[in-house]
């Protein structure tokens, strides 16, 4: 028996994404991943100044926020050969460090945890029985018999009112799902927890960067937040407490709830340990420049490439073995480029809408298929964090371990959908600690009597050579993220994005080798084609982001010259 | 169940209740004195409204903003009050089932509920540049607005275009008002649009059982009704001539007017300085960065670029030429870049004219009800 099962749209991601698959014998034997939806912010850029492409770009996505502005400033800093003072690299550390630890939880608690959690289950639960499974696992405050029993009175009474919202028609009762009523309302309480959780987590940005989503403080050179311990329009005393206040709280819930949670729920669903896996190819730009020298230097979280999962050979990523292929993209040009001569015409080539089938075996999908070295690369947390315990890494290894050893596997684990969740989880602990580091480092700056937060000698575009060209690498939530940039008489001639969920994305290339979705789900069961639950789990542990994927047009085709790699 | 009975079962107390009313009516810049009047409206709510949530050509940022939603341990509860039958960022549901329970809350909910758009519409080459399940963005817009009680187009995108819009707009991005006929369109933009705004609309609904009175650009004015640059907290320096120069520089960190480092204040109708993002904390002028007029229509084309200075007008400061500098903005600013040689960066000119002319008759209209 065969049946070609689509869902779209794709819920709790950003973006509108379509997956279809074709199902023999309650097992997925092939998988088609779909963009659909387009609007070539990169052909909006040119002919802009280059100081306002982070504004545009970060539009690329508002759940990754930050991200875009990030390697857009980084981009043009490269260009322009600015340097970026201290202060600066630390705040940038500070936002994009609290941005994915908010983004992890949000992803965690909202975006997927219904996968794996089923709430209705959690009306079935004991108030008494729940208290002592949270008590167990970590001493979190809200952890009453009481409290529980509010929680489930209160789903109780949301369910009775026949109007179940955002909670209507998914697939609940589905045989996959496999907790124990009293963790499903536990799980439903933080869930709960984290939407209040995650809203002052980030306002570490609205204190740093006046608002989340899309914060309104990054400049070319540094930060638009002045330093003055005397004044009260700058950063001062009260405003670093103010963030170190909301890392705390941040701190707190990763340790007490997120982590926990993760540990309780994973011996559930060990089976998702061997499912899931895809290529086994992985990439990391390495993050968080942590001296005075700045960006690319001395980066915390390391750069490396793992190819079949081989973790004994870890090796050093080079841009220029980067290409995009678009053999089943929709676009003119077929021929896989480097980002620096990307050069793409739109040209939808797919079914009339409305559809009920996409053309799988022409083009089908707004993606483009990046490569490397001509193979696939998985990117996000769980490639940052291979990399990093491959090379021993000294925050990263020891909670690996730990993780491992709790759930009583190997590494081998890792390389799968539970592995993606679990290395995210992972990561969050790591950096949310890290974060209070940055901020200490800052207050010590400040403390020895630097408060500069902007290289302005390159401000004034007179200032810039006729040309320029560069680029700027971001390790964001959701994996390795480049921007490139080619400045001519002050205005961006062209520009590129090679974005985490184009790299997880897309679809087949010219060899018809599937993207890391599509392969990571050949061969995961589907116990009910009507209710495909498991393509939900395997696909959300990538935390797809379409809006970021899809953001490439050039209908003429601008030709790039050779750009210096640095 | 009403409101009261969800609200005393989440532990919410009447005096937080009464707190969060007497807050929303700040934002509807209403009287205190409408605080119980808005308490009553909620709470005799009998059933929450069903509210159907739709992203096109958008990046989330608006649904990123919502979750962001609330004074203390209200924002949750604000949601629950709302019967949130299809929003794709939080719901559980997938595939056909989402676009099930989005048919059946439409089908149950006719001519009541409350669509809520994000993101802009492609129109060219029939649409195809935004598909959800199968169908266009187009499509999906007419067939929800059809049975929708009002369309509330949330962010600059779906406002009036917005980023997807910006010259030279490859997919022939549109906002909802240019889609949807024959049903009352009300527009918050903002990019991302203040969370604050929308529960002040919704609010403002229940209570009134109307939607808010609004702007030529179908801005609510309890909102959008007055300049970012009348309200700024930093009004004072720029009546003072006190200006920032150069980032970080003294008049930066002393919080000195950011004019002249680009900000679109002067030109640009929101109530940012009043009611600030993520409960309040800050907003851009607050975090030492010029507004870039993110919720006026035209935005990117006639506020680009951000950082383009004014000239020095004589006179600057004197309460009666504010209003003109407005006006003059955009003239202006294409002046010195055409001094800079980069005068295509405003590539919409007839959208500069466009917006110069209605601010022109805007600001008539305001020194009329005077």
């Amino acid at each position: 028996m065969s049946d070609r099962i689509v869902v779209d749209p794709i819920t709790r991601i950003e973006g509108h994404l379509r997956i279809e698959a074709k199902v023999e014998n309650g097992v997925i034997t092939n998988a088609f991943s779909s963009g659909t939806m387009f609007r070539g912010i990169e052909k909006i850029l040119q002919g802009r100044d280059p100081r306002d492409a982070w504004y545009i770009t970060q539009r690329f996505c508002g759940v990754c926020t930050t991200v875009h502005a990030i390697a857009s400033i980084r981009a043009v800093e490269n260009a322009l050969d600015i340097h970026v003072p201290y202060n600066a690299e630390l705040m940038r550390n500070i936002i994009m460090g609290s941005q994915c630890v908010q983004d992890h939880v949000i992803h965690f608690y909202h975006l997927h945890a219904l996968d794996w959690v089923d709430i209705t289950s959690a009306l079935q639960a004991d108030p008494a029985k729940t208290a002592q499974l949270q008590q167990s696992v970590s001493d979190w405050k809200y952890s009453s018999e009481d409290y529980f029993k509010s929680v489930k009175d209160k789903l109780t009474a949301f369910v009775n009112t026949g109007k179940l919202g955002p909670f209507a028609n998914a697939y609940w009762g589905h045989s996959a799902y496999k907790l124990p009523p009293e963790a499903n309302l536990m799980a439903a309480a933080h869930y709960l927890q984290a939407l209040e959780i995650q809203k002052e987590i980030i306002k570490i940005h609205a204190v740093l960067g006046s608002k989340n989503p899309h914060p309104q403080t990054f400049l070319v050179g540094g930060m638009a937040l002045p330093i003055d311990p005397n004044s009260q329009n700058a950063l001062n005393a009260d405003r670093i407490a103010m963030i170190k206040e909301y890392n705390n709280i941040a701190k707190e819930f990763v340790e007490k709830v997120y982590i926990p949670d993760v540990l309780a729920v994973a011996p559930f669903y060990l089976d998702w340990a061997g499912i899931g896996a895809g290529h086994k190819n992985y990439m990391s730009y390495g993050e968080y420049p942590e001296t005075n020298k700045g960006y690319p230097n001395d980066m915390w979280i390391p750069s490396g490439i793992i190819m079949g999962g081989d973790l004994s050979n870890i090796m050093e990523v080079d841009q220029s073995k980067i290409a995009e292929d678009t053999a089943h993209s929709w676009y003119v040009d077929k021929d896989a480029k480097h980002p620096y001569e990307g050069a793409t015409e739109k040209r939808y080539t797919g079914p009339k809408p409305p559809y009920q089938f996409l053309e799988v075996e022409k083009d089908y999908s707004y993606v483009k298929s990046p490569r490397y070295n001509g193979v696939p690369m998985e990117v996000g947390p769980l490639a940052r964090v291979l990399v990093a315990y491959a090379k021993g890494h000294k925050e990263i290894k020891p909670v690996v371990d730990s993780v491992l050893a709790k759930l009583g596997a190997g590494p081998e684990a890792l390389f799968s959908t539970l592995g993606r969740t679990a290395a995210r989880a992972i990561e969050t602990l790591v950096i949310v600690n890290r974060v209070d580091k940055w901020i200490n480092d800052l207050t010590e700056n400040v403390r020895a009597g630097d408060y500069t937060t902007h290289a302005g000698e390159k401000w004034e575009p007179v200032t810039w050579p006729k040309t320029a060209q560069g680029y700027g690498w971001h390790e964001a939530p959701r994996g390795a993220l480049g921007h490139w940039i080619v400045i001519e008489d002050g205005k961006i001639k062209n520009y590129q994005a090679v974005v985490p969920s184009t790299w997880n994305a897309g679809p087949m290339d010219k060899g018809d080798i599937h993207g890391p979705y599509e392969q990571s789900l050949i061969g995961t069961p589907i116990a009910d084609p009507n209710k495909p639950l498991e393509i939900l789990r395997t696909i959300h542990s990538f935390d797809p982001c379409l809006a970021c994927a899809v953001h490439l047009t050039d209908e003429k085709g601008i030709e790039i010259t050779k750009v210096q790699v640095l | 169940m009403s409101l009261r009975e969800v609200l005393r079962s989440c532990g919410v107390s009447r005096r937080e209740f009464l707190q969060y009313c007497t807050a929303v009516s700040a934002t509807l810049a209403l009287p205190q004195t409408f605080a119980p009047q808005i308490a009553e409206a909620l709470e005799n709510e009998d059933g929450r409204p069903s509210v159907i949530w739709m992203e096109f050509q958008s990046c989330s940022g608006d649904s990123e903003a919502i979750l962001r939603s609330g004074r203390p341990k209200i924002g949750e509860i604000v949601l629950d009050v709302l019967s949130v039958d299809y929003m794709e960022v939080i719901m559980a549901a997938s595939g056909h089932l989402a676009e099930e329970a989005k048919e059946q809350a439409m089908e149950k909910n006719m001519g009541k509920y409350l669509l809520v758009i994000e993101g802009a519409i492609p129109v060219n080459d029939d649409g195809v540049y935004c598909c959800v399940a199968g169908d266009t963005a187009i499509n999906h817009l007419k067939k929800a607005a059809a049975g929708a009680a009002a369309v509330i187009a949330v962010g600059n995108c779906a406002s009036f275009g917005g980023i997807p819009a910006g010259h030279p707009n490859p997919t022939g991005a549109k906002g909802v008002q240019d889609i949807v006929s024959g049903k009352p369109v009300v527009n918050l933009p903002g990019c991302p649009c203040n969370a604050d705004n929308i529960t002040a609309l919704v609010v403002h609904y229940l209570v009134f059982g109307d939607l808010p009175a609004v702007d030529r650009h179908l801005r609510p004015k309890f909102a959008y009704g007055k300049r970012i640059h009348d309200n700024c907290e930093r009004r004072g320096h720029f009546d003072a001539g006190q200006y920032v120069d150069a980032w970080g520089d003294d008049a930066h960190k002393k919080g000195w007017c950011l004019y002249k480092m680009g900000c679109k204040g002067p030109e640009t109708f929101h109530n940012c300085p009043t009611i600030r993002f993520n409960d309040g904390l800050s907003w851009p002028v607050m975090a030492g960065h010029g507004c870039v007029g993110c919720a006026e229509p035209g935005f990117m084309d006639t506020m680009a670029p951000f950082y383009g200075r004014l000239p020095n007008i004589p006179g600057f400061g004197v309460e009666s030429q504010a209003t003109k500098i407005g006006v003059k903005l955009a003239g202006a600013v294409a002046a010195v870049f055409a001094v800079h040689g980069i005068l295509n960066m405003i590539r919409n000119k007839g959208m500069v004219k466009k917006v110069e002319a209605e601010h022109l008759d805007h600001d008539k209209t305001e020194e009329g009800g005077k």
